[in-house]
């Protein structure tokens, strides 16, 4: 491991890569600060460019800088205007907005930022113990566990979807799959499902569809409801940020929950379709429930504890996200599937493998997260104050320049022009699907995993000649049982909690 | 009956579109020689279709218990207050879009920008017309040298007559 660090270190460290790291970070932090693009939009507009880079270790570098600066500005925004740009980050506004109003924004952006620091720092630390470990055993895996991992990761996918959420999440899966059958795959030498048209023939490209899925959405729900940006009209965006400092006493408050958070929301980031949004509220939960009976009444009202729960959580969760996708190359997330759009696009397999063959790549990511942190730390912040003048922009100029960047980052990969109609068709689709509280991240996960996945049961097939791998594996006959069980639970679960309502209804 | 389920209609009629496809069209076009293997190019999307009818049907009827709703707040988006939202000005933009695909191409990149980010100001309601046109100008400038000149992807700039 240590050798590995080393060769991340050489890899990371040199100057066009500190470079990609710095960008990213400040580009990630200047968008994520605008209300309505989170991170995987903000992902989605940068890959053309990263692509363009050609160098896989850069690349990866630049987006993992993104995604660190893109949850860093949401955290800006919840906390200045309680206008969260990215889901992950909304616990962060319970605390952070009582704070800001109280005229302690400075205060409150600077523990964001060194929790954020801390639990990303902890998170990477965690990654580089478990990664490796997971990848041996990754290397035993074949394609029939493959198949049945990607399985896995979809099915926890819908069933972390919350309640009442599963079967729509399935859904919107299961479209994701089929929409990645579209083109000529891999396997086979034929086009399927083209419709005979020819910008079809390669298929849908990912880039597109996650610009549709995520981009176009929000910028057209901020078009719909002012609301959901004027919030900055009345909130502190153009006050003064002052006093960065916290007291010693405050930073003693914080140094457990830290400790705590970065521990449980690496965990949690780690499970497929759990991820940032659901470790800060569990983290947020769970600090408020252990606290003591007088800092419990100060959470929701400006407590510094309720602050740093998820921003650490939210953090250490990012990181761990990312070791489902260096290990075994399956996203469980959209912000990793979008990453691993990006790396399939540079000729880098993510997997087990990774770490054998390009072991660069591998730690220089890494290390480049830490780096990726202390730039935030050290650089973001003080900036903070100009950066947000960015939110001071006018809606009648900022929605335009969104859509703009949307069209670009779907033209400049392909340079089609029908793949711009294709984006708005999808797009539209895409906003109707929200308003009927429909998930999208597991459409954009399954149409990423949908060639792989079929790609491994194809070979699975072929291998046994027949569905025969499922029960002469029992790693495969496992990982299958799992998936269904899975989906199964929560349904099972909310029965037995409404049975038990119903019992005590009658009982009174 | 909600728009979820209305969508979730629809996906089950489409999920049935594209069995049919998989299961009556695809085969006859295989050659001989791949009908030997076990996976053939439409086993994936005969699955795919039955599960997703499958599930359609879950969602139709309502088979799994929703989550209680809570009241939306102003920021929420809710296709029942549709009609008090800014719906022209939506669907100006998106139209704008379509406008900006066609024209790309034979207006060129500079003005078609231009036209775009000016016009979509304009559809929000802004009008400044001078400093709309000069920050339209600025930055299709600007990101037209980046895309070019710096990423080294081509961007056709100027429009056919001027070529």
């Amino acid at each position: 491991m240590l050798e590995g660090i080393m060769i991340g270190l050489s890899a990371a460290f040199s100057v066009q890569n500190l470079l990609m790291v710095v960008a990213g970070c400040l580009i990630g932090t200047f968008i994520g600060m605008l209300p309505g693009l989170g991170p995987m939009s903000i992902i989605a507009i940068m890959i053309p460019v990263a692509i363009t880079l050609g160098d896989p270790t850069a690349a990866l570098i630049l987006l993992a800088g993104v995604y660190y600066g893109a949850i860093f500005g949401g955290s800006t925004s919840s906390i200045l205007l309680n206008a969260p740009g990215v889901a992950g980050t909304v616990a962060t506004s319970f605390d952070g907005y009582p704070m800001a109003r109280k005229g302690q924004a400075g205060k409150a952006l600077t523990i964001a930022a060194v929790s954020s620091f801390a639990g990303g720092t902890i998170g990477a630390i965690l990654l580089a113990i478990f990664a490796p470990a997971l990848s041996t055993v990754a290397l035993l895996f074949h394609s029939a566990e493959y198949f049945a991992l990607m399985v896995v990761g979809l099915s926890a996918i819908a069933a972390f979807a919350g309640t009442g959420q599963v079967a729509k999440a399935l859904m919107m899966t299961i479209l994701g799959l089929i929409l990645a059958t579209v083109g000529e795959g891999a396997l086979f030498n034929m086009p399927r499902f083209t419709m005979g048209l020819m910008d079809l023939q390669s298929g849908i490209s990912f880039i597109t569809l996650a610009m549709a899925m995520f981009a176009l959405p929000e910028a057209i729900f901020l078009v719909l409801n002012p609301a959901r940006s004027a919030s900055g009209a009345e909130g502190g965006g153009s006050g003064k940020i002052t006093g960065l400092r916290f007291s010693r006493e405050e930073g003693r408050a914080i140094l457990p929950v830290i400790g705590r958070q970065s521990v449980q929301g690496f965990f949690i980031g780690v499970l497929p379709g759990a991820g940032a949004t659901i470790a800060s509220f569990l983290g947020y939960a769970v600090e408020r429930n252990i606290a003591s009976g007088k800092e419990q009444a100060e959470f929701g009202k400006g407590s510094v504890k309720g602050l740093a729960a998820p921003e650490t959580a939210n953090n250490a969760a990012c990181t761990g996200s990312f070791v489902p996708l260096l290990t075994l190359g399956i996203p469980g997330s959209g912000t990793t599937a979008i990453l691993l759009g990006a790396l399939i696009a540079l000729n880098v397999t993510p997997g087990p493998r990774l770490m054998v063959d390009e072991p660069d790549i591998f730690w220089a990511v890494i290390i480049s997260m830490y780096i990726g942190n202390l730039v935030l730390l050290i650089l973001n912040l003080p900036l903070i104050p100009y950066i947000a003048k960015i939110l001071a922009i006018p809606r009648n100029y900022l929605i335009p320049f969104i859509l703009f960047f949307t069209l670009m980052g779907a033209y400049i990969g392909q340079n089609n022009a029908t793949e711009l109609l294709l984006l708005v068709g999808l797009g539209v689709l895409a906003t109707i699907l929200r308003f009927a509280d429909y998930p999208l991240a597991p459409l954009l996960i399954g149409f990423i995993l949908g060639t792989m996945l079929e790609n491994n049961f194809a070979r699975s097939m072929q291998l046994y000649r027949g569905l025969d791998f499922i029960w002469e594996r029992p790693m495969t006959l496992a990982l299958l049982v799992l998936a269904v069980l899975l989906v199964l639970l929560p349904t099972y679960r909310a029965r037995r909690a409404r049975k038990r309502a119903e019992g005590v209804a009658d009982g009174d | 009956m909600a728009l979820d389920r209305w969508i979730a209609l629809i996906f089950i009629a489409f999920c049935c579109i594209y069995g049919y496809a998989a299961f009556f069209t695809m085969d006859q076009l295989l050659p001989p020689f791949m009908q030997r293997n076990p996976v053939w190019p439409s086993t994936f999307p005969k699955v795919l279709s039955v599960l997703g009818i499958l599930v359609g049907l879950i969602v139709l009827f309502g088979l799994e218990k929703s989550a209680e709703q809570s009241e939306p707040s102003a920021t929420d988006i809710n296709y029942r207050r549709l009609h008090e939202y800014n719906l022209v000005q939506a669907l100006s933009l998106l139209g704008l879009m379509v406008v900006y695909a066609l024209a790309l191409r034979p207006a060129g990149f500079l003005l078609a920008t231009m036209v775009f980010l000016a016009g979509g100001s304009a559809i929000l309601g802004e009008r400044r017309w001078l400093t709309m046109l000069l920050v339209a100008a600025i930055a299709s400038g600007a990101v037209w040298y980046l895309v070019q000149e710096v990423l080294g992807i081509f961007l056709r700039p100027l429009p056919f007559f001027l070529r």
